[in-house]
């Protein structure tokens, strides 16, 4: 039913993407999905992702205990009763945990996307226009980036009292685009000058047509990878915030287990199930996001990938170590140079 | 020259926006947050602190907006942030000049190890790969994704204890009094280390990883292969040509993740009541203590700024083509 893509490039040459018809994108997409997933660090990545997603949809549902309630069990050990043991004041860590999940995963995600948005405003444009608009822009997006977000953050979220978990998703978001709208500006500097941007412009397309539909598309890569990195900082900063005690107290996330935990000497009485729990599950989903910007890397820049085996025995029986990238040198002795 | 007036003059230029930032934030808090210290002090604010955070909030209607930001800018050069009340009657600067050099020679020290050791292994992890030293990348990612208090929690209880060689609070003994001598030093190097080395662990891999990257980027030019076809050594191939081209943009990157280092750092003081800037930032949130707050925040700011400028001169001194447009 479909053409080849490829037969259509070759019949329209010089027309690019914007002469393709539709029925050609839906399987050249799925193709580039899947390779996306091949990739073994994306999948294990997605795959804890994903689990955490889940979580934070169904954890109040399914927490065996109410987080808040209080128990007659006081910091016990981890049981058949209590996976995790117990508090202070004999609450259920693992209920807590996962009760905790979607407040973190809720501001992590909602930060990164308010981060993305600007960053994507403001560094295609910035890289764009270019000229004056690209002065100011970049001065203001190097601005925040140097002024070090998380003692701007603890002094705005302690000055709003008891800040909701939406409005500190606004304070991390407001605090951390700079980075990606620097990338995006250099990515979109270099696009710009490209044949297909120079042909477009010259057939008179819109500003905006050209950022949405020729630009835009070639940098979901990089956007997709700001996104990331910035859920990773997002979700590290409402913890750090929650684990200062600035945040309202009326509900839970990771942050506020390790805050009860420090408070009530949960080292001093060997508590570990109080506070270790928490920290993996941070570090895990911290993992997983990472390993999922590694296959967004590499999916884009194959020279990043792991190679595989790298020593090949030649027909004369020395060693070389092949190297993507490399170009491979015999040394004058044979065997492998040092 | 050129190049590094135009740093100088944007560092300028962040540092007015950072002292601006710092005296809009209070103004924006809605009602009357001085009447609710008051009550939570319940008289035991003098009047001068009264006044001086009817001033912080720019509360006092006296003045406009404008005068009030003239006399905080002229205040500023004072050296004058205002009175603390965490440790009233002390006036901010002498806390904080108290607290900043624990904070300076800790982050700063830690700061030069973990970036010389993660660029070290970066190198070595881009050159070999396909090696053992591909291991290094996921054990280095799952530790810079663990918080920094995190882990200084975890390195609490498995190493510090009372009978441990590291004390498991405090810079210094409690018994001695902060001087340089003999028995001071050594019981602050000693209470150091188990920060220090947090901060460590966390910061090294995100060094290791931007070095790879770029080494093989680089790895792959032209220049690269020429160098082998002369028959260069691997090693001076790989430090003299690769390696050096490569450290360029980690030197930037320097410069800019500093900031978010020292955002761990202000945590991992308060894991380990490490008497700096950080410690001093949980105090003074316990307190509601405003003054002290934006004190802490300008000073870290400021510092930034100023290991920012220095990690640009290196880079001049790098970099050649920077030099060459003056």
């Amino acid at each position: 039913m479909t053409i080849p893509t490829s037969s259509i490039e070759q019949v329209i040459p010089g027309q690019g993407s914007m002469a393709q018809p539709e029925e050609a994108h839906p399987s050249k997409r799925k193709r580039q999905r899947f390779t996306f997933i091949r990739n073994k660090k994306a999948a294990v990545g997605l795959t804890i992702f994903g689990l955490y997603v889940l979580f934070a949809i169904i954890g109040p549902w399914i927490a065996p205990y109410d987080p808040s309630a209080r128990g007659n069990d006081l910091v016990q050990p981890p049981s058949a009763d209590h996976w995790l043991g117990t508090t202070h004041l004999g609450q259920d860590v693992f209920s807590q945990i996962l009760v905790g999940t979607r407040s973190v995963m809720y501001v992590g995600l909602l930060a990164g996307t308010i981060a993305t948005v600007l960053s994507i405003l403001i560094g295609v444009t910035a890289g764009y226009l270019g000229g004056k608009t690209d002065d100011v822009l970049s001065a203001f997006a190097n601005v925040i980036l140097v002024i070090p977000a998380v003692p701007l953050m603890i002094i705005i979220t302690s000055i709003l009292n008891n800040a909701s978990d939406t409005l500190i998703a606004l304070v991390i978001g407001l605090t951390s685009w700079s980075w990606n709208a620097r990338v995006l500006r250099a990515q979109t500097l270099s696009l710009g000058r490209r044949d297909y941007v120079e042909a477009s412009r010259a057939t008179g397309e819109k500003t905006w047509r050209i950022i949405g539909f020729e630009l835009l598309p070639n940098l979901t890569a990089v956007i997709a990878s700001g996104f990331v990195g910035t859920v990773i900082f997002a979700v590290l900063s409402e913890i750090t915030l929650a684990f200062i005690g600035i945040v309202s107290n009326n509900g839970w996330n990771w942050g506020t287990i390790l805050f009860w935990a420090q408070g009530q000497q949960a080292l001093a009485q060997n508590a570990w199930w109080w506070f270790v729990p928490a920290g993996l599950a941070i570090a895990f989903l911290g993992t997983a996001l990472s390993l999922i910007n590694f296959g967004i890397d590499e999916f884009v820049s194959p020279r990043l990938r792991s190679a595989g085996k790298t020593k090949v025995k030649t027909a004369s029986g020395r060693t070389v170590r092949m190297r993507i990238g490399f170009t491979p040198v015999l040394s004058s002795k044979g065997g492998e140079p040092s | 020259m050129r190049y590094f007036l135009q740093r100088i003059a944007f560092y300028l230029f962040t540092a007015w926006a950072a002292i601006t930032l710092n005296f809009f934030i209070p103004r924006l808090v809605p009602g009357d947050p001085v009447q609710s210290l008051i009550a939570k002090y319940r008289g035991q604010l003098s009047s001068d602190a009264i006044q001086s955070l009817y001033v912080l909030f720019g509360l006092d209607k006296q003045e406009s907006l404008w005068q009030q930001y003239l006399d905080y800018w002229k205040q500023i050069f004072q050296g004058d942030l205002g009175l603390s009340f965490t440790f009233f009657p002390a006036p901010v600067s002498q806390v904080i000049s108290q607290a900043l050099p624990w904070t300076v020679m800790l982050v700063g020290i830690t700061t030069i190890i973990s970036f010389m050791l993660g660029t070290g292994l970066g190198v070595l992890a881009g050159w070999r790969r396909g090696s053992w030293a591909d291991g290094l990348l996921p054990v280095t990612t799952f530790f810079s994704s663990v918080p920094y208090f995190w882990l200084g929690i975890i390195a609490i209880y498995l190493l510090a204890g009372p009978d441990s060689f590291f004390p498991s609070s405090g810079g210094f003994d409690s018994g001695l009094v902060p001087a340089w001598d003999q028995y001071f030093i050594p019981s602050a190097i000693q209470h150091s280390l188990l920060p220090a080395l947090t901060i460590l662990i966390s910061s090294v891999s995100g060094w290791i990883l931007s070095m790879r990257n770029m080494m093989v980027t680089v790895a792959s030019e032209d220049y690269i292969t020429v160098a082998h076809a002369k028959g260069l050594s691997e090693r001076r191939v790989a430090v003299s040509y690769a390696a050096r081209n490569a450290l360029l943009p980690n030197v930037s990157g320097f410069a800019l993740s500093l900031g978010f280092i020292v955002g761990g750092t202000l945590l991992v003081e308060i894991v380990f009541s490490y008497p700096g800037l950080g410690f001093t930032l949980l105090q003074a949130l316990g307190a509601k203590d405003y003054p002290l707050m934006q004190g802490i925040f300008l000073v870290i700011t400021i510092s930034v700024l100023v290991a920012n400028l220095l990690a640009d001169v290196a880079y001049l001194l790098l970099d050649p083509r920077t030099r060459k447009e003056g």
